[in-house]
């Protein structure tokens, strides 16, 4: 393929180019693009309104910075690095606390976090004095190798190596290690395990300290993927999640919200999320049975089931007769009892005028509901569609003089796609959210436009390829494909601005 | 599997320094595996009770905790009807430094003052809470006499 078919997309072609670039990277070498990621750029610039500052980091990069964090605090403090990184890791990682407080009361703050800066008892292995007997082992041979942490319990050192190891590998502790005598509070810093513990446990060690790391770092958060081992770091506290949505993207190719933790949820925001995944765990199944197997009483409106016998029904609460038909009063349908026909009779389209107000919470629900899951379900489709895919792709390389690189286009048309459809189910439950007025009605045909562009763009790929017109349906995919994206950009960004501007109105308090 | 030195010693010192009030003797054919035997403490609403418990010494002992359990039904809030016990060193606060003599120790020392802010008998800590007042300074309500009724019962030869 030339050039030129990519530039007669101008800009919009532009989109399109970084996400075939992006793809085809992901088979490179993992590490250098990692490299670049932390070292040559700091945060990744946000380019859209609904784009927020973010970094990768690996594991050797959380470590750099615990270090920088650790040597920082030495400096400020005037103590040993191994110190300062057990006040930090006892402070949460919270330097400005930590600093305040040691500034107040040094004794304090040293003993709560289990720490003794004693320069000259400073850990290390040692044959044990005359007379020690360990009291793990109970054994008293004279020089055994021993250790003890400044606070002067001494252990020898097999019996101090196995109770690390024990610690580390089967409690999965790291920064709460205690000395192994009965209720001393003095944390084995990291010097000293490097000390007592092989190198495998030592990695693990290390490991999880990284882990405690990232769990108390606000900024941190570890890539919910299987397997993944980044971290993301962001900037937006928790305090501004009502008015930004901060979604990252890893560099395993998962995209989740830095605020909670779940899928990319754009454009709603966390606690609607999180309301709206309580209700849908709830109520879904229970409110659809409900709405096809239950009336109201047309008096006192309680949820009744028919469940056998004939239309005449006597509500058990408020003794109302009605008719199961038509919800009409039973005392008109006089003798008629068994069938009903009375459809147009006034009483009872009150009856069911009421009927369908106290259903319309209910129909509004589902609504919402039914148009999320439906997304959801396409978006799960997506697996096949890019088997299938794959296969077309095959296809066209064969009965076309496309190449390779020419057909990636069917990829990113579906992983644009696939986008796309997630944006749209979460716009529904940000929607059934939202109190009615004008906002809503632009949010709601800005959701409409990407709806159709997406489904339209959906049924294009589900087609079968024709040989003569490949050249035609490249040009329609890559076109509706750009639209698409566009259509996209446009709800994030006008939902991004109006958080931004706290425009939106919600029927809950969030 | 070699039995470790410290738990031969461990053995010895029981039996050459006893600790009054508490019994522990450890299975011919299981050497890991004790018979015990706490006797109530005075002033307790469990003196004069004799009560059994099993203490198992697991293979990662000393680096883990010894399991002990109550085989003489007990009624007190740290206890549940099968006889475990909620005891701090028994599970997060064990230190390897720790040893049978003292694990039984704290047992005993757990029937003198029971702890119903750490319950694990809801309803016996409960029973406690209301009214431990009450119960200690007249000896003749509930919990206090239905524990030292449970020890007649049960824990009396």
């Amino acid at each position: 393929m030339s050039e030129d078919e990519y530039d007669s997309f101008g800009e919009d072609g532009e989109d399109f180019m970084d996400a075939s670039d992006y793809e085809l990277s992901d088979g490179n070498d993992d590490t250098s693009d990692m490299d670049d990621d932390i070292f040559a750029e700091d945060m990744r610039k946000p380019r859209e309104a609904y784009e927020v500052d973010y970094r990768v980091l690996d594991v050797a990069a959380i470590r750099a910075m615990q270090d920088s964090e650790s040597s920082q605090v030495e400096g400020i403090l005037g103590i040993e690095k191994e110190h300062a990184a057990t006040l930090l890791r006892h402070f949460r990682w919270n330097k400005d606390r930590l600093i305040e407080r040691y500034m107040d009361a040094p004794e304090a703050v040293l003993q709560e976090a289990g720490v003794i800066t004693d320069i000259h008892t400073a850990p290390r292995l040692e044959p044990a004095p005359a007379g020690f007997c360990c009291a793990i082992c109970y054994d008293d041979e004279p020089d055994m190798s021993s250790l003890a942490l400044r606070c002067g319990h001494r252990f020898c050192k097999e019996c101090y190596s196995e109770y690390m190891t024990s610690k580390i590998q089967k409690d999965g502790e790291s920064r709460r290690i205690q000395c192994a005598a009965t209720d001393c509070k003095v944390i084995v810093d990291e010097h000293t395990v490097s000390l007592l513990v092989t190198k495998p446990v030592y990695d693990k060690y290390r490991t999880l300290l990284t882990r405690t790391y990232v769990d108390d770092n606000a900024r941190l958060r570890w890539c919910p993927a299987p397997g993944c081992e980044y971290a993301v770091e962001c900037p937006v506290p928790q305090a501004a999640l009502k008015s930004v949505v901060p979604t990252v993207h890893c560099n395993c190719g998962n995209s989740f919200c830095h605020g909670c933790g779940s899928e990319d949820h754009m454009p709603c925001i966390c606690a609607l999320v999180r309301l709206w995944l309580r209700k849908c765990a709830d109520d879904s199944e229970t409110s659809n049975w409900i709405h096809v197997n239950t009336k109201e009483c047309t008096r006192c409106n309680s949820t009744i089931e028919k469940n056998g016998g004939c239309n005449h029904m006597t509500c058990r609460k408020c003794q109302h007769e009605f008719c199961w038909v038509c919800l009409g009063p039973w005392s008109e349908h006089g003798t008629n009892w068994y069938s009903c026909n009375r459809f147009d009779e006034a009483s009872s389209k009150d009856a069911r005028d009421t009927q369908a107000k106290s259903r319309q919470q209910l129909e509004r629900y589902l609504h919402y509901y039914n148009r999320y899951a439906n997304h959801d379900q396409s978006a799960h489709l997506d697996k096949e569609l890019h088997n299938k895919t794959e296969k077309k792709m095959e296809e066209m390389q064969q009965t076309s003089d496309l190449s390779w690189i020419e057909v990636q286009f069917l990829r990113a048309a579906v992983d644009n796609l696939v986008q796309c459809r997630m944006t749209l189910k979460w716009t529904y439950a940000f929607a059934y959210y939202l109190a009615r007025d004008n906002q809503t009605e632009m949010f709601e045909n800005n959701q409409r436009d990407l709806e159709m562009a997406v489904e339209q763009l959906s049924e294009m790929l589900e087609q079968p390829i024709n040989a003569n017109n490949i050249k035609e349906l490249k040009q329609n995919v890559l076109d509706k494909s750009t639209y698409v994206a566009k259509r996209r950009e446009v709800l994030l960004n006008d939902t991004a601005r109006g958080l931004a501007d706290d425009r939106w109105r919600y029927m809950v308090d969030v | 599997m070699a039995i470790p030195k410290r738990i031969t010693k461990e053995i010895g010192r029981l039996v050459s320094e006893p600790v009054p009030g508490i019994e522990a003797k450890s299975h011919e054919e299981n050497i890991r595996y004790f018979d015990v035997t706490i006797t109530g403490p005075v002033q307790s609403p469990f003196e004069g009770g004799a009560f059994k418990l099993e203490l198992f010494l697991p293979d990662e002992y000393p680096m883990a905790p010894p399991k002990v359990r109550f085989l003489t039904k007990i009624y007190h809030p740290n206890i549940d009807k099968l006889g475990r016990i909620c005891l701090d060193i028994l599970k997060d606060k064990w230190s390897p430094a720790l040893q049978i003599r003292t694990v039984l120790l704290s047992i005993q020392a757990l029937l003198s003052a029971p702890n119903p802010d750490d319950p694990l008998a809801n309803d016996v800590a409960q029973n406690w809470k209301e009214d431990e007042q009450g119960a200690i300074a007249k000896g003749t309500l509930a919990p206090w006499s239905a524990s030292r009724e449970w020890t007649q019962l049960y824990a009396s030869n």
